[in-house]
């Protein structure tokens, strides 16, 4: 695999990352997602990294990129799914990802993405919800 | 310095590219695995191993890493060791200073790396190269 694909869910991009990340994919993903926000409008993306063992600081490092690129491009950005062996070691490495909005599954993500917009229409995802913003 | 028997095999693997960082990061953490290091304990000794194949990579124009399971005669631990023959650090504190990078990174590396594995040695002679050797121990 030689991308990491970036998929339309709803009105937010979902990216998940479901392979050990070499440098040179990290880098391709930020510049793929940076076009698909532009091609696409949207103002959410939701990176979920169940799937990561680990997150060095490259990679971390990687997802401030995308958060800020993201933020100047009109989209917030969401990092879900974060193992807890994984926060504890960020967080002794030095790299508490400030500035880097998370949650802790996908569903809580959208959740924070749509609270974060609440006057832009938003199309229903769960059928369930009724909150509607205040 | 490290006081640390051999208890397994050395494995090495070369570091000329970004995909042997992957790789080494996968020989550390089935080292881990086999030495049943807790979940955290695993996750902390492959990303410092990541900081530091990433270091030998990136700041030694590459070179290879040791994976050996040791002991100091009451615990099991993970010595890793990674060697390069690049430029030599000149500036050993500044090296270890959180934020301080030449490499256009986070300069987290080798400070991070550190706080990560449990005891951490460096040697560097400038023009000649780098070895760091670090271990983490079974709790």
């Amino acid at each position: 695999m030689d991308r990491v694909p970036v998929l339309p869910l709803g009105d937010v991009l979902l990216v998940s990352i479901q392979v050990d990340l070499e440098d040179q994919l990290a880098l391709r993903l930020q510049e793929d997602l940076a076009e698909k926000i532009v091609a696409t409008g949207v103002h959410g993306v939701i990176i979920d990294i169940t799937a990561l063992d680990i997150v060095d600081s490259f990679v971390g490092r990687m997802l401030a990129t995308i958060a800020s690129v993201s933020r100047v491009l009109d989209a917030e950005t969401v990092v879900v799914g974060m193992r807890p062996a994984v926060a504890i070691t960020l967080v002794e490495l030095g790299l508490p990802l400030r500035g880097i909005r998370t949650a802790l599954n996908v569903e809580l993500g959208l959740r924070m993405l749509r609270e974060a917009r609440p006057e832009a229409p938003v199309e229903e995802l769960e059928p369930d919800d009724t909150t509607a913003a205040a | 310095m490290i006081q640390a028997e051999p208890s397994g095999p050395v494995r090495r693997q070369d570091i000329v590219g970004d995909d042997d960082v992957v790789r080494v990061r996968q020989l550390v953490r089935t080292v881990a695995v086999e030495t049943k290091l807790t979940l955290v304990d695993q996750t902390k000794l492959v990303t410092a191993a990541s900081e530091l194949a990433r270091n030998t990579l990136v700041h030694g124009g590459g070179g290879y890493a040791e994976v050996q399971q040791v002991t100091n005669g009451r615990r099991l631990g993970i010595r890793i060791m990674f060697a390069d023959t690049g430029p030599g650090i000149p500036d050993l504190d500044r090296a270890f200073t959180d934020g301080y990078s030449t490499g256009g990174g986070l300069g987290l590396g080798l400070s991070g790396a550190r706080r990560l594995m449990d005891e951490l040695d460096l040697s560097t002679e400038v023009g000649k190269g780098t070895v760091v050797t670090a271990v983490k121990w079974e709790r």
